[in-house]
Parts: structure tokens; sequence; C-alpha cells
């Protein structure tokens, strides 16, 4: 081993066991610290708690909405509209050539006399109806893609083969809202991940900032420590560790909020998904995003404290 | 122990806080340092424990070269020598024991260790019955001798004090004195700045006058 400067070392402690301890010791101390002044720990740490809660919140919204778009995507049907020529017999025999097909599930029929009586009922337009000579709308073939036909482009091919049919005037998949839905879902999402990007630099700044007051009260202990040989690790630890626990009850207050929030509309979805006869509920957090609070808080507080210790703390030199 | 070889001590304000040192202290020696405020005193203790360094020169303390050491070897430098200031610069949120074994703590003593060597501490300054109450409830001279069991708790070879009476009556500070010359009998080197000549030639050891960033004068007991 050479030695730049020939001259006695320092004796050093690297015991692993010690090393643990001290840190265990020093983020508890750190904690009693913050539990010292609960009010303003609380408000700092809810503040954060609010920066985790919007963006996790509205990816767990953007995750409802996927689901519930895909379970529409899944009995996405196709309208065969016919040719005004068929008679309801041939529609008849249509439908059943199509119910053969294998990646076919099932099929109705929706005769011109029957579509005419649907429209009258639903449209508010029976009156203008009434008016016309002859019955305008053609015979319907609603088709059920079979379970092998998923999502919207299987869907879309399925349409366009039975197109070539020569009864069938036009084939329409009826899942372009479902697709727009989808279009929207994925801007929004996009949209949070701008937000969580800009939340995560707030939590940053706010961790930042309350670890710099921090610094600054403490400024003549750290000068003292500084003085009876305390090393730069030393002194920056319990503000690093500050800053986690800061993160960890600002991921708690976050998911508190999150799951509050769920809790308060799971009431009215229920209702609302109640009144388009659907079995939709809200899915709670999924494990994956948790972890991604819970860990991700605790790391934006470290990375604050981190950067305020590493701008202020050099400054403090003893004299 | 200390050795000055040449040194200098120039602020970035233009100040000259010493202007050209040669010094040394044996092991196990005492010397008193003294001169008028401004003959460069604290700066030559400031170089010593390396809260600043030497513009010119070089400094050895311990058999170290401390133009040498890098800026992450000074904690483990100060560790070996013990400081005591003349306002203390006690944590007055901290019990007096707490206060005693901040040295121990960062250098990362264990409990019963750090217990044990506190209590021999505060039983050499005779404040063995305050470990647990406040420094501000302490009188000056107590509050010294809490700086002092600090600056020795942690048996460092090298004592130094910067004016450590300066703010005590003649009474306390004959008594801080006296406690010097007793932990200079168990082997400390003791370096201490003060303005009381008349108590220094009391006590008889060596004496380095400073004026104007210069030694002026260097007598021992058998010169005077």
């Amino acid at each position: 081993m050479t030695r730049r400067n020939r001259q006695p070392g320092f004796k050093r402690n690297r015991n692993p066991v010690t090393w643990l301890l001290r840190h265990a010791q020093m983020s508890l101390s750190s904690l009693g610290r913050l539990t010292r002044s609960p009010i303003s720990t609380l408000m700092t740490a809810a503040v954060i708690g609010i920066a985790l809660a919007l963006p996790s919140g509205l990816h767990l919204l953007v995750d409802n909405v996927r689901e519930l778009s895909s379970s529409w995507d899944g009995t996405a049907s196709v309208s065969l509209f016919l040719n005004e020529a068929v008679s309801d017999e041939q529609a008849a025999t249509v439908r059943e050539q199509i119910g053969l097909r294998s990646d076919v599930a099932e099929t109705r029929l929706i005769p011109r006399a029957q579509a005419l009586e649907e429209f009258r009922h639903l449209s508010g337009f029976g009156e203008a109806v009434e008016l016309l000579d002859h019955n305008p709308l053609p015979a319907v073939v609603v088709v059920r893609p079979g379970d092998g036909i998923q999502g919207a482009e299987a869907v879309g091919r399925l349409a366009q083969q039975l197109q070539d049919y020569r009864e069938i005037d036009l084939a329409q998949v009826d899942l372009q809202w479902v697709e727009r839905l989808g279009a929207i879902t994925r801007t929004i999402e996009r949209g949070v991940l701008v937000l969580a990007a800009l939340l995560a630099g707030a939590v940053l700044l706010i961790v930042g900032n309350t670890i710099r007051l921090e610094i600054q009260n403490r400024h003549s202990e750290i000068e003292i420590v500084k003085l009876v040989g305390g090393t730069d690790a030393f002194i920056r630890r319990p503000f690093l560790y500050e800053g986690i626990w800061y993160g960890l009850l600002g991921a708690a207050i976050g998911m508190a909020l999150v799951l509050g929030s769920l809790y308060l509309l799971d009431g009215p979805v229920r209702r609302l998904a109640g009144l388009y006869e659907s079995g939709f509920e809200l899915s709670l957090v999924d494990p994956a995003s948790l972890l991604g609070v819970v860990l991700g808080g605790p790391m934006l507080g470290l990375v604050g404290a981190w950067l305020a210790v590493g701008r202020h703390l050099a400054r403090i030199q003893p004299e | 122990m200390i050795r000055f070889d040449n040194v200098a001590k120039r602020y970035p304000n233009g100040h000259e806080g010493l202007a050209g040192v040669d010094l040394h202290l044996a092991p196990g020696e005492m010397a008193f340092l003294t001169g008028h405020s401004g003959a460069g005193k604290s700066t030559l203790l400031k170089l010593i424990g390396l809260l600043e360094r030497a513009s010119r020169g070089q400094v050895w303390v311990n058999g170290r070269n401390l133009n040498k050491l890098k800026s992450r070897d000074i904690p483990y430098h100060r560790r070996e020598v013990g400081m005591i200031f003349q306002d203390y610069r006690l944590l007055h949120d901290r019990t007096v024991f707490d206060n005693i074994a901040l040295p121990l703590v960062v250098a990362g003593m264990g409990h019963a260790e750090t217990k044990r060597r506190v209590r021999a501490a505060l039983d050499k300054v005779g404040l063995l019955k305050k470990e647990k109450v406040y420094p501000i409830t302490l009188s000056g001279g107590e509050q010294q001798r809490v700086g002092i069991a600090r600056a020795l708790v942690s048996k460092p070879p090298v004592l130094l004090a910067d004016e450590p009476t300066g703010n005590l009556d003649p009474e306390l500070s004959r008594e801080i004195m006296e406690l010097f010359v007793q932990f200079n009998q168990v082997g400390v080197t003791l370096l201490v700045a003060t303005h009381d000549v008349d108590l220094v030639n009391r006590l008889g050891k060596r004496m380095i006058q400073l004026r104007q960033g210069r030694v002026s004068g260097d007598q021992t007991r058998d010169q005077r």
C-alpha cells in the first residue's frame, strides 16, 4: 500500500455493526426531533402528501377508466346494415350464414319494421317518420364477435371481412367512442406523468427548503460538532434521515388522501354503474403504484435533503 | 508535539494574522501564549486546530504535517486536539452530560464507555453532580469547566485554550489555570492563550509572547 503523505494515518471506525447501530440511532433521533414540533412537521408532511396524492389519485382514476373501456371494448359489436333490396327472409338467411362463422359468437337480426318501430320510440322523430311514405331504414344484423376477437383492431378486421358480403351495405364497428375514450385516457395519462414530474420537483423543493431552515436553526450546533471532530457524513446524516422521514410521512398522508377520496367516490360510482346496468366497481390501488408512493416519497425526501445539505453544510465552518 | 516553521497567515481581507512564526512545543510541555489582542494568539491556535490553514510555512502537530492533511482528514485531526474557548461554545439545548459526551458520540464510542468517560471528565473538573442540568443554569466558571471537560473527555494529546478565563473573575481564573496545570502533570501538551500576564507569572510556566504576528519573547521559568 502506498501512502501519499508519509505520515501517521488516523484511526477510522470501520466496524459495520457499529456503523449500522449508529445509523439506527440517528434515524430514530431524527424522528424524535420531528415529533417534538408535531404541527410544523405535519404541515410539511401534508404538503408533500398532497403533492404525492394528486398524481397517484389521477393515475388511479385513469386506470379505472381504462379498465372500464376495456370491459366495453370486449363486448364491442358490429352492426351490419343490409342492402335496402334485401327482403326480411333473405336477411334471416344472411344472419344464419354469418352466425355459422367461427369468429362470430352471436347474431341478432333487426328487421326493417322493427328498426322503424325502435327509431320511432327512441329518436323522438316519430312524427317525422309518419310523413314518409316508405320505411327508409335498412335491416340490421348485430354481430357479437367471438371470444378470439379481442380489441378494436381485430374487431375492425372482422367488420372488413363481413363488408364483403353482397347483401351488406355497411359494416360498422360500434367502437368508435370506445376508441376515442381510449385516446382521451392516453392523453390524460401523459398529462398525469407530466404532473407527477412537476410535483416530484415540488416535493424536492419543499423538503430542501425545510432542511435548509433546519440547518440554519442548528448553525451553532453544526459548528460545535465540527470543532470536536464530527465528519461531514456525521453532520449530514440527521438531516438526510429527516428528509426520509418527511417523505415517508408525506407518502402515508398521500395514501390516506387517495384512499379517502376513493371511499367518498365509491358510493356515487356504484349508483352510476347501477344506472348503466354495469357491475363496474372502483378498483383499489394496485400494489405497484402503492409501492411507488411508499418508496418514492422517502426517495424524494432523501434527494431533497441531500440537495439542501450539499449546498449549505459546507458553508458552515467554525471560527 | 507542536512545531511551527516560519509560518505566516494572511486573511483574504489582507489582514496579517501571523507574519512568520517559529515555535516548538515538546510532548507534555505546557506554555502560555500572551500578547495584545490582534497579536496573533487566536490565529496561532486556529492553525493548530485547522480552523485556518497557513498561508506560508509548515505546521506540525502530533507528528503530522498539517499542510498535507486533506479536508476529509480534518475531523480526525480535531479529535486529537481538544479546544477550549472564551465563550465556552456549549449547546444550550443539551444537558451537561450530553455536551461533554459530544466528542465521543461523534467518534462513535459505545454507550457504556461514553458514560464512564464523561463521569471521569466531570469528576476531574468537579461537576459530578451537575451532569443532568442544562448549561444555562450554571455560572460562568462552571460553564467553562463543562467546556474543559468536553475538550479532555476524548483524552486528546493536545489541549488548546483561547482566553479561557477572559470572562471570569480572578479567583475563578486561578482555579481554571490550576486545572490546566493538573492536566499537564498527567502528560497532556497544553497551549493556553491569555492576556493575564500576572496569573501566568505566578504559575511559572513557559511564556511565549507575540507581537504583530511574530514571537517577541519566549521564556521558560528559569530564564525569568
